[in-house]
């Protein structure tokens, strides 16, 4: 019954969709003001369906209706509450529905809190918005319904859920990356409906700026936490590993970092307005393309979970449509907004631009990469598999380049910049990171042995934060006080610079120094690695609520002081049979060792694994004040004052 | 000129629909091999334990076996093992093609994991694999007792895979052998 209700309920949520797709956009040609004001109220009632059909899918979970095909092989009577929730978005249909769910939040944000928008360009907006809604409501209903029954052979019991994804992390991520994700079809909508108008100018950029911002914090920590979960789920310590899943989530982040910045040169200067269209079209489409590899099971993934090609016909027509009609609309309007501007050889516009070169040159290198195994197949090249070494080769240089441009960029004023002024700025921060990295890398070795990729690491970071230092300390004085003076979007992108110098610091130490060893231990055996020493007193069988475990118990000593006493299982999940390897840390800033066990051996001994990795931590504590950075520019007073005023405006009319 | 520059993007991405509409009728998981049904390809290589020691396809011979295609460069791999370490606790013969990988670290890796193989092939140079028609790892081959390969699974074998693709072909065959 609950499950009927929960289809019914997702049937009104596209009846809804399709009338904010049709009525206000015809409204705001017609110049009918009751049909756009219709907008707002459809988009609520919208939300208020699609959340009731996914709350009655989680009380499904709750009461475990093994009738649901979806929950029957989601789910178990054994899996804890919290995991049973989680659940829903595990797989295909559920992950659609959250989707869609979040789709249908956005829309309703933006429906509240864009009142000061003239009513043409907001019901244009939520308009669009809605369309893509019917969009994935109708693949929900027509080819990923979860409310499907399995009538009369009810299970008795669940097949239960993937224990790769019983895991907190999994609690979260997926939806901080929907919302990443989806949040895109908000700047998407923007700049669609700014080329229908034609009207495309400052103001809009900061109405879409914030918007822009908030997805892309979204879509940041949602990456962050996948890369974290591999990290202590995946047992062996990799935390990324260029799978065609993980790239499908980078490429949409690297063009809305483009967009980020482009769009603020499009607000102070009016200028790359054609561009930033077309990174806002291009953002949300690359959502979309990752959501077709994704679900179409096209490319092979160690993420697919339930992929199936049927459905991709359906992802793909979508994505044309969508894409496709964009594009069209893009080129036949875009001529409307070139505007001729003056900018010169080392302004802030032209940082810009490399900043935007770079992070699109990356996006193209890494879809090329994902989506050559296909092209080479398609063209009868042959099944070819694109690894690791073509992604680093040509990310690293990328990064270095960034790097470099963005310390210049600090010191770069719009329109033009005096040369003098910023070759004045530049030697100390250099000198600092040169002589950094030619000392440190010493210091971080076992051996004091110099390596060049740990020197190159830690002259990106130093850079970074030097010439980030420099400038606050010019604009700051002495008098720490005059920071509150100083905007949110100027301090949020310092922090998320500093952010990301920290995150490279974090990847570039940890691939440089990490120390793994694999070792057959027996209980009271010993082992030295990198200044600790580990002893494995032996494994105890333990039981879990769904699962029967060994755990091991291995002692890890500094110069005979105890570091910390960890606990790496092995279990046996009892429903499905898989057996996982959990991992156990003992964390730190400045090194994670990390045990994890392996297989049991003859004569009471183990194989384990165990690995100290130097400043691994700080690629997530970097990315996550990337992503509070972006938060905090988010906030910025430009935004909310204009809002304000704005509608004291309307008042006054 | 500008007027056509604005079209490249739609141009662009066209291209890229009508591969990803063609990559959508090929699986990239199943049988992009025209061998099942055929013998297994002649081979001579060393063994993984003892360099020494030399198998050819007449190894594989009178029983059906499992040959999985394994590296330990290869992620998918670490998924699979406990997987291919059930398998062999319940009795299935799997023979290991160690492919394109470094010997030392394979025999750790088998230290360290367990060793479900009755033995493992050493193909280091990728020979054998591109005879098979290999495109990465972790590869399985179902071979019956004449030595002729009857399935071919791209990608991890799972319980899901093994219960729904290869048992009953494996139990039809291993019948057929008594």
């Amino acid at each position: 019954m609950i499950a009927e209700l929960g289809h019914f309920a997702l049937i009104i949520a596209l009846a809804m969709a399709l009338l904010l797709s049709l009525v206000p956009m015809v409204g705001s040609f017609k110049g009918y003001s009751s049909w756009m004001r219709l907008a707002n109220s459809l988009s609520l009632g919208q939300l208020l369906f699609v959340a009731i059909s996914f709350v009655c899918l989680a009380i499904a979970f709750l009461m475990d209706d093994f009738s649901l095909k979806y929950v029957s092989q989601n789910s178990n009577t054994a899996l804890p509450d919290h995991y049973k929730i989680s659940a829903v978005w595990a797989a295909h249909e559920g992950s659609l529905l959250l989707w869609a769910l979040i789709l249908a939040g956005w829309t309703a944000a933006v429906a509240l809190f864009s009142r000061s928008l003239p009513l043409v360009l907001s019901a244009r907006i939520l308009s669009i918005l809605g369309a893509i809604s019917v969009g994935f409501a109708l693949f929900l209903i027509l080819t990923s319904n979860p409310f499907e029954r399995l009538l009369p052979m009810v299970p008795i019991e669940g097949a239960d859920l993937n224990p790769l994804l019983q895991d907190i992390g999994l609690i979260i991520h997926p939806p901080m990356l929907y919302m990443g994700y989806v949040g895109f079809a908000v700047p998407f909508a923007f700049a669609i409906a700014a080329l229908i108008g034609g009207q495309f100018d400052s103001a809009w950029a900061r109405w879409s700026g914030p918007w822009i911002n908030l997805a892309w914090v979204f879509l940041t920590i949602g990456i962050t936490l996948g890369s974290w979960w591999a990290y202590y789920e995946l047992g062996w310590g990799g935390w990324w590993f260029w799978d065609p899943v993980e790239n499908a989530s980078l490429m949409p982040w690297l063009v809305g970092t483009a967009l980020m910045h482009s769009v603020s040169a499009t607000e102070k200067r009016g200028v790359f307005r054609s561009w930033t269209l077309l990174l806002a079209i291009f953002a949300f489409s690359l959502s979309l393309l990752g959501t077709f590899l994704v679900r179409s099971g096209i490319l092979t993934s160690v993420h697919a979970f339930a992929s199936d090609p049927e459905r991709g016909v359906f992802m793909l027509m979508f994505l044309a449509i969508v894409t496709g009609g964009s594009l069209i609309i893009f080129a036949l309007r875009g001529p409307a907004m070139q505007k001729v501007s003056a900018y010169s050889g080392w302004s802030r516009e032209v940082m810009l631009l490399i900043n935007n070169l770079i992070l699109v040159s990356a996006m193209t290198m890494i879809l090329i990469g994902t989506l050559y195994p296909l092209v080479a197949d398609v063209l009868d090249l042959g099944k070819i598999s694109v690894g690791p070494p073509y992604f680093n080769f040509f990310f690293v240089p990328l990064t270095v380049g960034l790097v470099i441009a963005m310390g210049i960029a600090v010191f770069t004023r719009w329109k033009s910049t005096e040369v003098n002024l910023i070759l004045g700025k530049i030697p100390v921060p250099f000198l600092v990171a040169i002589i950094s990295a030619g000392i440190l890398p010493f210091y971080l070795s076992v051996d004091y042995s110099y390596s060049i990729t740990g020197g190159l690491t830690i002259f990106m970071s130093v850079w970074l934060v030097a010439t980030i230092a420099k400038d606050l300390i010019e604009k700051l004085g002495i008098n720490l006080k005059r920071i509150a003076k100083l905007s949110h979007s100027y301090l949020g992108m310092q922090l998320a610079h500093t952010g990301l110098a920290i995150c490279i610091l974090g990847v570039g130490l940890s691939s440089t120094y990490d120390q793994t060893r694999e070792l057959r231990m027996a209980p009271g055996d010993k082992a030295l690695i990198a200044g600790y020493e580990f002893t494995f007193s032996g494994v105890n069988p333990i039981a879990g609520p769904n699962f029967s475990a060994f755990q091991a118990q291995i002692k890890v000593t500094k110069n005979n002081q105890l570091v910390a006493n960890l606990f790496p299982e092995k279990r046996h999940y009892n429903a499905g049979g898989q057996v996982m390897t959990e991992a156990d840390i003992d964390p730190s800033i400045t090194r994670d060792i990390y045990v994890s066990l392996g297989e049991p051996l003859a004569d009471g001994a183990w194989a384990l694994s165990l690995q100290v990795k130097p400043f691994v931590r700080c690629i997530w504590l970097g990315a996550l004040m990337v992503g509070i950075g972006g938060l905090l520019a988010a906030t910025d007073r430009r935004y909310r004052r204009r809002r304000q005023s704005a509608s004291n405006n309307e008042v006054a009319l | 000129m500008n007027r056509i520059a604005l079209f490249i993007p739609l141009v662009v991405f066209a291209i890229l629909t009508l591969f990803l509409l063609k990559g959508l009728d090929r699986d990239p998981t199943e049988l992009p091999s025209a061998l099942v049904g055929e013998a297994f390809p002649n081979f001579v290589l060393p063994s993984l334990a003892d360099e020494q020691t030399f198998f050819s396809e007449r190894d594989l011979g009178g029983r059906v076996v499992l040959v999985n295609v394994w590296a330990t460069w290869c992620f998918a791999c670490r998924i699979e093992h406990p997987m291919l370490n059930q398998l062999a606790t319940e009795g299935v013969a799997i023979i290991g093609l160690n492919y394109k990988d470094q010997d030392q670290q394979a025999r750790q890796w088998l230290e360290r994991k367990g060793n479900p193989y009755v033995f493992n092939i050493v193909d280091s140079k990728g020979t054998l694999g591109f005879d098979l028609g290999v495109t990465g790892a972790p590869e399985t081959y179902l071979v019956d007792a004449q030595g002729i390969i009857r399935y071919r699974r791209v990608g991890v074998v799972d319980q899901r895979v093994w219960d729904d693709e290869i048992n009953d072909l494996y139990q039809q065959l291993s019948g057929e052998v008594k």
